[in-house]
């Protein structure tokens, strides 16, 4: 059999690396030889983690090579589509419909931030074989801990490839807490037996970027005393004292209105310009 | 993974590094010191899980080959392990033990990160090995780690050597399978003193040098014996070593392939008889053309990184690219590009105690010369507080030198973890005294070594194994060195760490402010009572955002045209540094729920 690879891609403490450590395991179990190859570091910290596995009776490679994953199993939406390069053309994508929103994902007012993708698998439609998004943490949840979603995704996981319940099961009870193997082997079936989502069904997350706005911060010289509390507050650090202890706007561009500074001044000595014809307003 | 369920199996699932440590033991080690350092760490972690090897904890990697070369002559086989930067720290003790030679066989293992996963640059550690003139072996998989390590103890005694195992990312955290045997007893030889062999002055070292030399060329013949021939194709042939094999393999299954074992000494006859029965020799190797220049000075035309990338890591399908730019394969389909999708950097985690200084220090104003752990994040929007981040400890002499530059237009601060402090930032910290540097060192103290999973060091109070022993202390440290103007604070608290940074900063002259609280992950995991976000008390202000917390998420509520925030309960930790930071006092104990 010419070696097999899956490609398993989540979010740091996810339990990526634990369902990784899981299929090889599985796949020893069943006479395989097996490779399996992940990177730690600052991929943990809530930043991207994957794991590849492969297996066969020899494998070369650690690393699954580019569009030859007979499986793609991401833990997370946007992570799954990170590393769709890795799927074969007809290879199986298995998603969890869970959405993990980085705070710098959300382009509030923030200069820093890319969108969310929204999770629609029409958008990758031609480049995968089958498609089964499911609700893997929502499963979990039902059945006690949703940290077992990563047995739940390794469940539907398992629909693809060649390898026995008994060596799944063998492998899981080696590998997670034992207190949590009868949990973790039921959110296995689980997985196995789950329903297919209709996209239509998931909600969306109301997090597409709103109208950008620009304020002016107005200080009035004259009744400004430089005491430093609006630059202590400000969020966006638009405000500071200079060397000679003297207020200065430094960064305009960056306020967001949310009026701190002017509702904490001694001396009314500051005001927040909303734009003309904003949305929203003061209250 | 524990040793009972690693001794019961006779073929065994091992990632490199436990590969290794198997080896280590299997090869009867008895000494063992390591600093962590990503990807080298598990391998100590995992012979420490094994009997009858004194496994520790070294407070840099210097010191860990001074104990490995130590054990050595003492006649004990030992072991050193680090990353690769970490042999730059090491690198005095290490080219003088090429001189001394051995007692018992010494392995230095040496972890490269091809591709900086997590590291500050891509150094190939086969050049120190041509800089020492010591020998170098290269596994490629899982099982080689193993063999080629007890193979590093037999070629240590024999040639009197120490022996530089160099592994990779992408073999220390690669898994694969092993065949386990038993431990060979070594007995301990004893030390036997012999000046003219370890007093390095300079009468005896110059009676060293020659002796090294000589036995590079018998090393060189040696590595003869460590390369593997395949294949019979006479058109190409392929010279490699390490993981790059293996990438090979996958590509061209059926190539002829000369593997090295040792790729130093580079056992150039070997290949040029290789070369001699192929048309055309190509060098497989990941970062530098270090094989293939050794092939190149010594006449023999090979090519090589005209077609492989110098920097980062290779991958099966950058080798079917440069055999596909050789001619040798067909070129691949293109794969269309992947949607986009959404920037996901790595974050403090939530309740870190490294925030707030941070965030004190973003809003006081400052140069900050930054260090190597997690606080490096730091760096990132949205604290975004670090100017420089060079080399384990070097936060503290690079703010001293800003300093005395009068280039910094603001307050120079130096930030620097627990471990990396007594790693390398204690001599610097001296110099900052001793020359009386205007500058301030927050010395984070969060009583672990975060970065590589939570490892014990000198200041914890506990070693490798888990015994309780003394712990450094800071405060007491610094005042030892001189330091008088000396603030301990809790991170937890925003305004006292905000005053202490700040009061520091304003002393003319060196400070240092110690903010202790342990590490939210390690050795414990902590958490606390949760909080939440009255919705309608929230003005969204966004104060909180700016820590940087991943429990902090938007939401799709909005209050005058800006986005509401929301806290992860499961996530959070009930640090309070949100809630101290709220204006309007919207972030509340979960408890209070309805109150």
């Amino acid at each position: 059999m010419s070696a097999r690879g899956v490609v398993l891609a989540g979010v740091g403490g996810q339990g990526v690396v634990l369902a990784s450590a899981v299929l090889a395991e599985a796949a020893l179990q069943s006479g395989f030889e097996v490779k399996q190859s992940e990177v730690h570091g600052m991929a943990q910290r809530g930043g991207a983690v994957v794991s590849h596995i492969r297996y066969g009776d020899t494998v070369a490679s650690p690393i699954v090579p580019l569009a030859t994953a007979d499986v793609l199993a991401g833990f997370e939406w946007a992570e799954a589509l990170r590393w769709l390069p890795y799927l074969a053309p007809g290879g199986a994508l298995v998603v969890d419909a869970r959405r993990i929103v980085p705070p710098g994902a959300c382009r509030d007012h923030r200069r820093w931030g890319v969108p969310y993708p929204p999770l629609d698998p029409t958008s990758i439609a031609g480049r995968t074989g089958a498609v089964v998004l499911i609700d893997a943490t929502g499963i979990a949840g039902t059945l006690g801990n949703v940290k077992a979603a990563n047995s739940v995704v390794m469940g539907a996981v398992s629909r693809f490839l060649d390898l026995s319940d008994a060596a799944w099961e063998k492998a899981i009870a080696r590998f997670v807490p034992p207190r949590t193997v009868d949990l973790n082997i039921e959110a296995f079936h689980a997985g196995q037996q789950a329903e297919t989502l209709d996209p239509a069904d998931i909600p969306e997350l109301g997090l597409d970027p709103l109208p950008e706005r620009h304020y002016h911060i107005d200080v009035n010289e004259a009744w400004c005393k430089d005491c430093g509390i609006c630059p202590s507050i400000c969020p966006e650090f638009c405000l500071a004292l200079d060397d000679a202890h003297r207020l200065v706007v430094v960064d305009e561009e960056a306020c967001t209105g949310c009026r701190l500074c002017e509702v904490l001044c001694p001396d009314f000595a500051i005001r927040i310009v909303t734009p003309v014809g904003a949305q929203g307003g003061a209250r | 993974m524990t040793t009972s369920m690693i001794e019961t199996r006779e073929r065994a699932l091992l990632s490199g590094n436990e590969a290794i440590a198997r080896g280590a033991w299997e090869a009867g080690v008895r000494v063992a010191s390591a600093y962590p350092g990503t990807p080298s760490t598990e391998t100590l972690q995992a012979l420490v899980t094994y009997e009858d090897v004194d496994t520790r904890w070294a407070t840099n990697e210097k010191v860990a080959v001074d104990v490995a070369l130590g054990a050595s002559l003492g006649g004990a086989r030992a072991l050193a392990v680090m990353k690769h930067v970490g042999l730059n720290v090491a690198a005095d003790t290490f080219m003088t033990a090429a001189y001394t030679g051995v007692g018992a066989g010494l392995v230095i293992m040496v972890a490269d990160d091809p591709g900086m996963h997590s590291s500050q640059n891509e150094q190939d550690t086969r050049l120190y090995a041509r800089m020492g003139l010591v020998p170098l072996l290269e596994p490629s998989d899982s099982q080689e780690a193993k063999d080629f390590t007890k193979l590093g103890f037999e070629v240590s005694e024999r040639f009197d050597t120490p022996v530089l195992l160099r592994s990779t990312t992408r073999i220390s955290h690669n898994r694969g399978i092993v065949v386990l045997e038993d431990r060979a007893e070594v007995p301990v030889g004893g030390f036997h003193p012999d000046p003219s062999k370890y007093v390095m002055l300079p009468a005896y070292a110059r009676g060293r040098h020659p002796v090294v030399l000589e036995r590079l060329t018998r090393l060189t013949t040696y590595a003869e014996e460590l390369v593997t021939e395949e294949g019979a194709d006479t058109r190409v042939g392929i010279v490699t070593a390490g993981v790059p094999y293996q990438y090979v393999k996958e590509v061209l299954p059926e190539a002829r392939i000369l593997k090295l074992g040792m790729t130093f000494p580079v056992p150039v006859e070997r290949i040029r008889s290789f070369a001699a029965g192929v048309e055309r020799l190509v060098v497989v190797e990941e970062l530098e053309p270090f094989l293939e220049e050794t092939l190149k000075a010594a006449g023999i035309h090979v090519e090589g990184k005209a077609y492989f990338p110098r920097t980062g890591e290779l991958s099966p399908d950058l080798v079917h690219d440069g055999f596909a730019a050789l001619g040798l394969v067909e070129p691949r389909s293109s794969a269309p590009t992947p949607p986009p999708t959404v920037v996901r950097p790595p974050l403090l985690c939530a309740g870190c105690p490294h925030t707030v200084p941070y965030w004190s220090l973003k809003r006081l104003g400052a140069v900050v010369t930054g260090d190597i752990g997690c606080y490096t994040l730091a760096a990132l929007e949205p604290l975004a507080t670090m100017d420089t981040c060079v080399s384990m400890g070097a936060s503290i002499g690079m703010a001293t030198g800003l300093a005395a530059s009068g280039g910094a237009d603001k307050p120079v601060v130096a930030t620097i973890g627990d471990s990396t402090f007594l790693h390398g930032g204690v001599p610097a910290l001296m110099d900052a005294v001793y020359n009386q540097a205007d500058i301030t060192v927050v010395i984070l103290d969060n009583g672990t070594v975060a970065m590589t999973g939570g490892q014990e060091h000198p200041g914890t109070g506990r070693t490798l194994s888990g015994e309780e022993t003394r712990a450094v202390d800071l405060p007491a440290l610094c005042r030892a060195i001189g330091v008088d103007d000396l603030h301990v604070v809790d991170p937890y608290d925003v305004s006292a760490t905000l005053r202490a940074i700040e009061q520091a900063m304003a002393h003319r002259g060196p400070s240092v402010v110690i903010t202790y609280r342990p590490c939210i992950e390690a050795p414990v995991r902590i958490k606390d009572r949760p909080f939440w976000v009255d919705a309608d008390a929230c003005t969204a202000c966004q104060l909180c955002m700016n820590l940087g917390c991943p429990a902090i998420l938007w939401t799709s509520e909005t209050f005058e045209g800006r986005r509401k925030v929301t806290i992860d309960t499961e996530m959070c930790t009930g640090c309070t540094l949100c809630a101290q930071l709220c204006p309007p006092r919207a972030i509340l104990p979960v408890q209070e729920v309805g109150s």
